[in-house]
């Protein structure tokens, strides 16, 4: 394993979770001590987390594409204080340091949100999720660089911490969002969250989430994904996580070979829990999937 | 001390010794040397080792989840119940022995015992009969045992459960009609029994409502189309009186009582 310095944290290795794929604390409950002696991740990123609790999107939640998954589960959480009061403390004792990824429907409530993590010890980072709209502008704040850079304006004050901009790929101009992110005092930024998608119900015609429209991930994005680190890392010089269908240790060292400075498991960590250790090893002996070097 | 058994952190290959036919249902048998011998109404995520993917619609991608049929005591073999309705499924009833299943589990709660004083009564219909088998071995084979299938293709289901009374719709064998009008009459002169389910959305609300008008407790064991079968994906949730609880990691079994209905939506696709 290969140690990396991402924001100032020590990191064992460049392989992370993104955050809303892997729930340690349920994880610790199905696996045991297990879980924690073979942690697959060289940091955790926490589950979104809102002000006010949410009860997520009705079900069906998931639908399978070809080679992914698309998801409509609308960020269930227990709400600020009782993320501090019953999750904060189990996961303060995973083995790696801790991201906490937070989102708000107005910059008020990212405020918020950052203010109450800046005065918790146990917290590494924060990773703001920017892909919902801001109730009192109607824009998706992700998707517009001046919202970022607003947001970015009333938040960066407020802490000290790391503060990782995840980014939407369903943006015009993605790099120009990383840019604006950038130059308003992001430590780094984040991508690609999922990518906007639909299916219908083969018997009703009608749609088949109970959101509507879902997030699509797994092998299915990666070549976009590749193709938007690829261009974010050629515009800002600050860290970026990247993700979108990473399987193997291969699909990590592409991302990294475009600029990626950790690199995030999803979608696969479903299809087994531990893949996150199995890449990182291939990423340390350069093997995955097929034998060439990149 | 845990609530379940618990599983192995991350997938393990599991050999097949056997692939059986019960008229459209297949039974895989496999040997499982490296995991904890499950509790009745656990499941396990599956999927072939070799040629996962690239099938119809280029799927499957995921693996899918199984309540175990049969875990024989004293061995390492498990069975698990496939009907061939997709793209995964139809994969899974490929196998041969000698193939290899990718396997991750026990996951979920099982079933609990019968509540003091009262008699265990369980009611299977069509694939769903799976994890009533395991649990009829566990109870010393003195449960009733009601099951329903569609016709006489899925009826031979049947023969996995010894001694069991049988409905069907169109009439081939047994009762012609449901499942649950035998509970029905059954439950007449059995006031003292605890009701184990397991079967489709319909067949399960029909029980639910079936033993709460009269009183009698019953554990449900519920199916939602799941990515991860260890609640990281969110994806499985049933309401519940609490609010949504991932059938995952707070069942597959739950008590019929936190349930307004068993009528789930998303059950696989």
């Amino acid at each position: 394993m290969t140690p990396v310095t991402f924001c100032g944290i020590e990191l064992a290795h460049p392989i992370i979770n993104a955050s809303g794929t892997f729930d340690a604390i349920a994880a610790r409950r199905a696996f045991g001590d297990a879980l924690l002696t073979g942690f697959p991740f060289a940091a955790f990123v926490s589950k979104t987390v809102t002000l006010e609790p949410r009860e997520g999107n009705p079900p069906p939640r998931l639908w399978e594409v070809p080679a992914g998954l698309m998801n409509s589960i609308g960020l269930p959480n227990k709400g600020l204080h009782g993320y501090l009061a019953h999750d904060l403390p189990e996961l303060a004792r995973l083995p790696v340091p801790l991201i906490v990824n937070v989102m708000g429907f107005s910059r008020d409530e990212v405020a918020a949100l950052v203010s109450a993590f800046a005065a918790r010890d146990e917290v590494a980072a924060l990773e703001l999720n920017v892909s919902c709209p801001n109730v009192e502008t109607g824009m998706v704040m992700g998707a517009d660089p001046a919202e970022v850079a607003q947001l970015l304006g009333v938040v960066r004050p407020l802490t000290d911490k790391p503060l990782i901009v995840k980014l939407t790929p369903n943006a015009s101009d993605v790099p120009l969002v990383a840019l604006a992110a950038e130059a308003a005092g992001a430590d780094a930024v984040s991508l690609v969250n999922t990518l906007r998608g639909m299916a219908l119900d083969p018997r009703t015609g009608e749609p088949w989430l109970g959101g509507i429209t879902g997030g699509v991930s797994g092998p299915a994005v990666r070549a976009i994904a590749l193709a938007q680190v690829h261009s974010v890392c050629a515009a800002i010089r600050i860290p970026v996580v990247a993700m979108g269908g990473v399987t193997c240790g291969r699909d990590a060292r592409e991302l990294m070979r475009a600029g990626a400075t950790l690199v995030a498991v999803g979608t696969e960590s479903f299809r087994d829990p531990s893949a996150g250790a199995r890449i990182a090893a291939e990423v340390a002996t350069a093997t995955g999937c097929v034998s060439y070097p990149v | 001390m845990a609530d379940r058994v618990q599983a192995p952190f991350g997938t393990r290959r599991a050999r097949v010794i056997a692939h059986d036919r019960h008229g459209t249902y297949t039974v895989l048998r496999c040997v499982d040397p490296l995991g904890p011998r499950p509790q009745a109404g656990q499941f396990y995520m599956l999927r072939s080792a070799q040629r996962w993917g690239g099938g119809d619609g280029q799927r499957p991608y995921l693996p899918r989840a199984f309540s175990v049929l049969r875990a024989p005591a004293g061995g390492a073999e498990l069975q698990f119940l496939i009907e061939d309705v997709g793209p995964g499924t139809a994969r899974l009833c490929e196998l041969r022995a000698g193939d290899e299943l990718s396997l991750l589990g026990p996951l979920g709660i099982g079933f609990t015992p019968p509540r003091e004083r009262r008699r265990a009564l369980l009611v299977g219909g069509g694939v769903g009969i799976a994890p009533l088998a395991i649990w009829q071995d566990q109870l010393d084979g003195s449960a009733t045992v009601l099951l329903g299938f569609r016709d006489a293709a899925h009826a031979p289901g049947a023969e996995l459960l010894p001694g069991a009374r049988v409905a069907t719709d169109d009439g081939c064998a047994g009762h012609h009609g449901l499942v649950t009008e035998l509970l029905d009459s059954e439950l007449d002169h059995a006031r003292h029994a605890e009701v184990y389910a397991c079967g489709p959305p319909p067949m399960l609300e029909a029980v639910r409502a079936l033993c709460a008008a009269r009183d009698v407790p019953a554990q449900l064991a519920l199916e939602s189309g799941m990515a991860c079968g260890f609640g990281a994906c969110f994806g499985c949730v049933v309401p519940t009186t609490d609010g949504y609880v991932r059938v995952c990691v707070d069942g597959p079994v739950i008590d019929a009582s936190r349930l307004q209905t068993a009528l789930t939506s998303g059950a696989g696709h």
